[in-house]
């Protein structure tokens, strides 16, 4: 990382004291929820301590007061760009904690989800980090695409980001018939929106030049601050968790994983640049393979049974009101289980002690460590740096502070 | 440690999987060269675990980051759990990740109440640095050796650690008097911002909110 100068390009040293500031929380450049106590000396960062926690809703005491359905809706709200990863996060591991296999149909439903997700998670970052450095219409055209992938979202779960969408074995609703020709249509769209944004983008000498250098992370430094997702790979570490613990059905599609070379803010956009082009890859891939059959694999434990099942059966009244009073209960036992967010490893750690709720429930938020290392990445900087140093890192404040 | 005592009835005892017959590679080293300081270990749900001993376990950590067998060079996660009425009430989970040898490894050490001091891991992997922080904050565990151990998410004036058990689940944290931005960084200049009850219409500060 940049070492800390005071000094640069032979300013005189007029011997001045370092000047205290306070950025955020309320400044917009801090997406609203993180405070950053800056010294500065003139223009310089001299060092910075960053004080996160204003968003802090207490998810894993919640978690505990709930039983494990209740809390697939908390998982929406943690990374809320991309809020079906979290879903499907969560479900796969209280799935591995009952031993229950979605079927393929769900999985391939997943795997189409989460990548458009992707989509828009990588969107949000690049639109705000194109807005903060003065490019306003990125912005605009950007949040343009990623309204036709949240009116997708919209049509299979019924909300655009609160989605609550899977569960434990399953999803709660099937890909809805008109979905796949809509899917494509969509996909075209956006397509056409990434081709605008990245020649908005990649040949605008103002941006390039807010870029390129700042904000250096080397691969052992990244590495070491356990780095993961888009900010990994731009160091040049192709670690990328559907190839390293392939999980679901990602094995079986045919899929690249950008690297960077520097791990400099430039390298950060231009991964993700290329990632979202993979993703609609993935997603037409898994239309394509999409196979016919169930959406829900109902086990007595832990799903709702079929309503027709409830009004018409006494069996089905009974699962029903066990799992609804009670929760689902899953044996005693601990797993973890880590799933590629937009940002990096969203990791869910549960224990259960056989009750039905959960002992601990924990969420492994990517972007932790990346704000743990934002104040060395920033100094040595100027003060306007750390708008695209900031943005560059994705922090989502839901998924931070959980 | 850990096995001295059966837990009392209804406390959760989730490493009572019985171990498998034959312990993964990783586990049979760690017994191997830690004989004394492994405790237990279990893979369930096909998650290497091993349970050590929180005297000694900075040189499991260390020979962990630095046996070329082991190379964990990425420590993903630590956190807690608290298992109340059991004996070692406290356990703390850490997750290892190896980029190089693509190996996942699940470390526990028990923690007896009212002696929660561990040895901090931050020395070794500067990732753990906020991680226990955040782990200080929420169970009151406390790191020996640790840089900057002070609340991440919470105030310094939170009374309390909410993640453990034993935290009301419905407690009110009382009121705290406005403070000046900077004085807990201690600077010269301290701006002099007029606490609420200064102002006369504010109330006593200590007074906690009656919602």
């Amino acid at each position: 990382m940049t070492e800390a100068s005071p000094r640069r390009m032979g300013e005189p040293d007029l011997g001045a004291e370092p000047m205290v500031i306070e950025i955020g929380p309320q400044h917009p450049a801090m997406h609203g929820i993180t405070r950053m106590h800056a010294e500065l000396d003139g223009e310089v960062v001299v060092s910075v301590d960053v004080d996160i926690g204003y968003l802090h809703r207490g998810f894993e005491k919640e978690c505990e007061n709930s039983n494990y359905i209740q809390i697939i809706p908390y998982t929406d709200r943690l990374n809320y760009v991309s809020p079906l990863i979290n879903n499907i996060g969560y479900s796969m591991t209280v799935e591995k904690l009952f031993g229950i296999e979605p079927p393929r149909r769900a999985e391939f439903a997943r795997v189409i989800m989460a990548e458009l997700s992707r989509i828009t998670d990588h969107l949000t970052c690049l639109g705000a980090m194109a807005m903060e450095v003065g490019a306003m219409s990125v912005f605009i055209w950007y949040v343009k695409a990623r309204e036709y992938l949240w009116e997708l979202v919209e049509e299979v779960t019924g909300a655009r980001l609160t989605t609550n969408w899977t569960r434990i074995g399953g999803n709660a609703n099937d890909l809805p018939d008109h979905f796949l020709d809509m899917l494509e249509e969509r996909l075209k769209m956006v397509e056409s929106v990434l081709d605008e944004g990245e020649k908005l983008l990649l040949r605008n000498k103002i941006f390039i030049d807010r870029m390129q250098g700042v904000g250096i992370v080397s691969k052992e430094r990244a590495i070491e601050y356990a780095f993961t997702g888009p900010m990994l790979r731009a160091c040049g570490v192709p670690y990328d968790l559907r190839r390293e613990d392939p999980y679901s059905v990602y094995p079986e599609l045919d899929f690249e994983i950008p690297v960077g070379t520097v791990g400099d803010c430039l390298d950060r956009v231009l991964v993700r640049v290329e990632e979202m082009r993979q993703s609609i890859r993935i997603v037409r891939q898994a239309a394509e393979m999409l196979p016919p059959g169930d959406y829900m694999n109902y086990d007595r434990r832990a799903s709702l049974p079929d309503k027709m099942e409830v009004y018409g059966s006494i069996e089905g009244l009974i699962d029903h009101f066990k799992v609804v009073m009670d929760g689902p209960q899953p044996p005693p036992g601990e797993a973890y289980q880590a799933v590629e967010g937009g940002n990096g490893e969203v990791g869910f750690y549960i224990v259960s002690d056989g009750s039905g709720q959960p002992l601990k429930c924990r969420c492994r938020p990517p972007c932790f460590n990346f704000v743990a290392a934002l104040s060395e990445m920033v100094v040595g900087h100027y003060v306007a740096d750390i708008v695209p140093i900031f943005g560059s890192i994705n922090m989502i404040g839901g998924e931070l502070e959980r | 440690m850990s096995e001295a005592t059966p837990p009392p009835e209804g406390a959760a005892q989730p490493e009572a999987a019985a171990p498998a017959d034959s312990p993964p590679e990783l586990t049979a080293l760690l017994r191997s060269t830690f004989a004394n300081s492994v405790v237990d270990h279990h893979c369930q749900h096909g998650d290497e675990t091993v349970i050590i001993r929180r005297e000694g376990m900075l040189e499991v950590f260390r020979f962990l980051k630095e046996d070329p067998r082991c190379a964990f060079d990425m420590m993903i996660d630590l956190t807690a759990a608290d298992y109340l009425p059991r004996a070692p009430r406290f356990e703390l989970v850490v997750h290892l990740k190896s980029i190089t040898l693509h190996h996942r490894l699940r470390i526990k050490v028990p923690l007896e109440e009212g002696a929660e001091e561990v040895d901090t891991i931050s020395g070794l992997w500067v990732a753990a640095n906020w991680y226990e922080r955040e782990c200080y904050d929420m169970y009151g565990i406390h790191f020996a050796g640790h840089p900057d151990l002070r609340r991440l998410l919470l105030y310094e004036e939170f009374q309390g650690h909410p993640l453990r058990k034993d935290y009301d689940y419905h407690v009110q944290q009382p009121l705290v008097p406005l403070r000046a931005v900077q004085e807990r960084h201690d600077y010269e200049m301290v701006v002099e911002y007029p606490t609420p009850a200064e102002d006369g219409d504010g109330g006593p500060p200590e007074e906690p909110a009656q919602d």
